[in-house]
């Protein structure tokens, strides 16, 4: 059964302590976010300073808030006050605490005897407890920004969970830029009462949350969070990033956790038994979630590629070959007859599919819908995409524009784009099977039409196509062993 | 730790469901000829008690004997080998099982996971190669057959050099009988290296036991 966290993700109402005039401090950048995000709810701002901060009256004890008017309290208070906040604030109808700050078992024995204590006040006062030593929690579906850092990020149905606070806002950071967004995030802290596998269970039942994301460094009790999260990835799936798999960087994680890194091998091991996702880097870990995110899982692992031209089509296909969990789909005998009567005979007959620029208006969106429709493809990627919008930007921004009948042919090339894309994503959704769109010009021109167009597709447009597949076969792998478990 | 000799740590696998070399114990010259002969040459014979985890260091292992006087004689110099802090020792007389492949597999307890069953290639090279991959005891049969997948030297487990392709249900039967075993906690770690594909099947040719 997992411990419900409504109170940390949903709370009716919101107490920040510490408050100052200080704009630098956590007091005063937890209320300002918690105001500025488009929380609902009463908030209130406990203080040693009487009068106003943002407007807002301090109150001079958390004894002063009105019974049931805040159940989630985010401590910026020094380890000292909390003990005495937190007895009083529970009396106050308080049922979670997220404690910001820090001083407690990241610094020594006495944090560690600190950290000790609050856990069993919170246990003895039936609070959930996260952090301490964590950034924040972040909920668009409620609008709640408590944390003391940016960036606050879209809404969207990947929550994140994280023993790193910065690797939080590295998340919310990627999520902003793709407009990926966010269900939940979470820096988990010193992680003391409420662990990340807490967080997944509760994650997992959350209708707003599709996948987890969560990056980790040492796991104290690995045996029990194994075992947890290995009935949370029959129902989501939860993809991890881990730092300290070197000698190196288990001595800086030991130093910045106090947990002990474990052998790598043990862990990728534990992974794959647990039917965890693991990515190999961050950037990879969000593009691994933001397609779980969005895309379909896919029935199997045959891969057909597209492509308008060669190049980009053969390096696809060698990445799609070597990925030991995806295969280059063979092209199916009546595709090829169908292509056939689409194409000049110029274009490949084989997988990967290159149109060899033989592709007239219709091509791309009637190539998309008919590859999906096979039924012994399970999923696509569409490279090539963009050309059109990228002559149409060196035309538009030349000399020669409008005159000359520019204007109508750079209005039909960036039309053409956003056409592609959108014949992308209705594949997906009709057929059931992920289409992953790829470009360089996602970094390179996101203004682009094809890329602007994917993005408002809700998608993501990968920045190349070993990003794509790397994606993919995270999807491939999980639809796998999900299959093979149930 | 204190390890179990040679011949209490075959046993122990074996009753697991381990597949071990064919053996038996002596204890001089003569009852391992006799060993020996019931066998069939050629033969292996080690020195073994509790105290000697590391034959092949000490150059307590005499493989290849092909006759009884070869048998025999190594008997009677590997006894005189023993040193006092040996303590009781006694002889192992095993057939000389051949393959060109060696894995190595085992149980080790993680402080953080607990009981994990682990798989590797083995041989001189096992150390530089380090292709070794683990699961959480306990293994399901799935489990078991995803851990041989994640070697990396998937084709050393194909048809090979004239020999046929490991039977991967018979090598998944001793990762899971490896994870029969940790759920007997006095048990802290197992090693059967080398693990020696006979005709596709592993056969663990030594066993380590390691206990609380």
């Amino acid at each position: 059964m997992a411990r419900d966290l409504t109170p940390l993700f949903e709370p009716r109402g919101v107490v920040v302590t510490g408050v100052s005039n200080h704009p630098g401090k956590f007091g005063f950048v937890a209320l300002h976010n918690v105001l500025s995000c488009g929380f609902s709810g009463p908030v209130f701002a406990v203080g040693r300073e009487e009068g106003e901060v943002l407007g807002h009256p301090v109150l001079a004890s958390v004894a002063d808030l009105p019974d049931g008017g805040a159940d989630l309290l985010v401590l910026c208070t020094p380890v000292g006050a909390n003990e005495e906040i937190v007895r009083i604030a529970a009396a106050r109808g308080v049922r979670a605490v997220f404690c910001a700050a820090g001083g407690y078992s990241e610094t020594g024995s006495e944090g560690i005897e600190a950290e000790a204590r609050l856990m069993a006040l919170a246990d003895d006062l039936g609070l959930i407890l996260a952090g301490p030593n964590g950034q924040g929690v972040v909920s668009p579906p409620v609008g709640l920004c408590a944390q003391i850092v940016a960036p606050y990020p879209p809404r969207g149905r990947i929550a994140v969970a994280s023993q790193s606070g910065n690797f939080v806002s590295t998340f919310l950071n990627y999520a902003g830029q793709t407009g990926i967004g966010i269900s939940r995030a979470v820096s988990a802290g010193n992680a003391a009462a409420t662990s990340i596998a807490d967080y997944l269970e509760w994650f997992a039942d959350d209708p707003e949350t599709d996948v987890a994301l969560c990056y980790l460094e040492g796991l104290p009790d690995g045996r029990a969070f194994y075992e947890r999260v290995r009935e949370v990835t029959l129902r989501m799936p939860v993809v991890v990033v881990k730092g300290g798999t070197t000698d190196g960087g288990q001595r800086a994680a030991a130093s910045h956790t106090g947990s002990l890194a474990s052998d790598d091998r043990i862990f990728d091991g534990m992974v794959r038994q647990a039917g965890l996702v693991r990515a190999a880097t961050i950037e990879s870990a969000f593009e691994a979630a933001a397609t779980f995110a969005t895309q379909p899982l896919p029935a199997g692992n045959r891969v057909v590629v597209l492509s308008t031209a060669g190049g980009w089509g053969v390096v696809t296909a060698d990445a799609v070959t070597a990925h030991p969990d995806l295969a280059l789909a063979p092209l199916p005998d009546d595709l090829r007859a169908a292509i056939d009567g689409m194409l000049p005979p110029r274009w490949s007959r084989n997988n990967p599919v290159d149109l060899a620029g033989g592709e007239t208006r219709d091509t791309i969106p009637d190539l998309l819908d008919l590859t999906a429709a096979h039924p012994e493809v399970d999923a696509i990627v569409q490279l090539g995409l963009g050309i059109q919008g990228n002559t149409a930007a060196l035309t538009r921004s030349g000399p020669f524009h409008p005159d000359h009948g520019l204007e109508r042919i750079v209005d039909f090339h960036e039309r053409q784009e956003r056409r592609y894309a959108e014949a992308a994503a209705a594949a997906a959704d009709a057929h059931g099977k992920p289409v992953l769109v790829a470009s360089e010009l996602a970094v390179a021109r996101p203004d682009n039409p094809m890329v602007a167009a994917v993005r408002d597709s809700g998608r993501l447009c990968y920045a190349s196509a070993d990003r794509a597949v790397t994606a993919l076969g995270h999807l491939v792998r999980y639809a796998a062993r999900r299959r093979a478990r149930t | 730790m204190p390890t179990l000799s040679e011949a209490d740590s075959r046993r122990l696998v074996e009753d697991a469901g381990v597949a071990v070399s064919p053996w038996a114990t002596a204890s001089d010259s003569g009852s391992a000829v006799e060993a020996a002969e019931a066998l069939g040459f050629p033969v292996v014979v080690k020195l073994c008690g509790e105290a000697i985890a590391h034959k092949t260091e000490r150059g307590l292992v005499r493989l290849g004997l092909s006759s009884p006087d070869e048998a025999g004689e190594a008997a009677t110099d590997l006894l005189a080998t023993a040193r006092p802090e040996d303590g009781e020792v006694g002889l192992i007389v095993s057939t000389m099982v051949h393959g060109n492949r060696e894995l190595i597999a085992g149980l080790v307890r993680d402080e953080q996971f607990g009981p994990c069953v682990m798989l590797g290639v083995g041989g001189i090279l096992a150390e530089a190669v380090a292709d070794v991959a683990f699961r959480l005891a306990p293994l399901e049969r799935g489990d078991a057959l995803d851990l041989i997948d994640d070697l990396g030297a998937q084709s050393l487990l194909d048809e090979f050099r004239g020999e046929p392709a490991v039977d991967r249900e018979a090598l998944a039967d001793t990762l899971l009988a490896l994870s029969r075993i940790a759920e007997d906690a006095s048990v802290l770690s197992v090693d059967l290296n080398p693990l020696i594909v006979v005709d596709g099947r592993p056969v663990a040719a030594d066993a380590l036991v390691e206990t609380a």
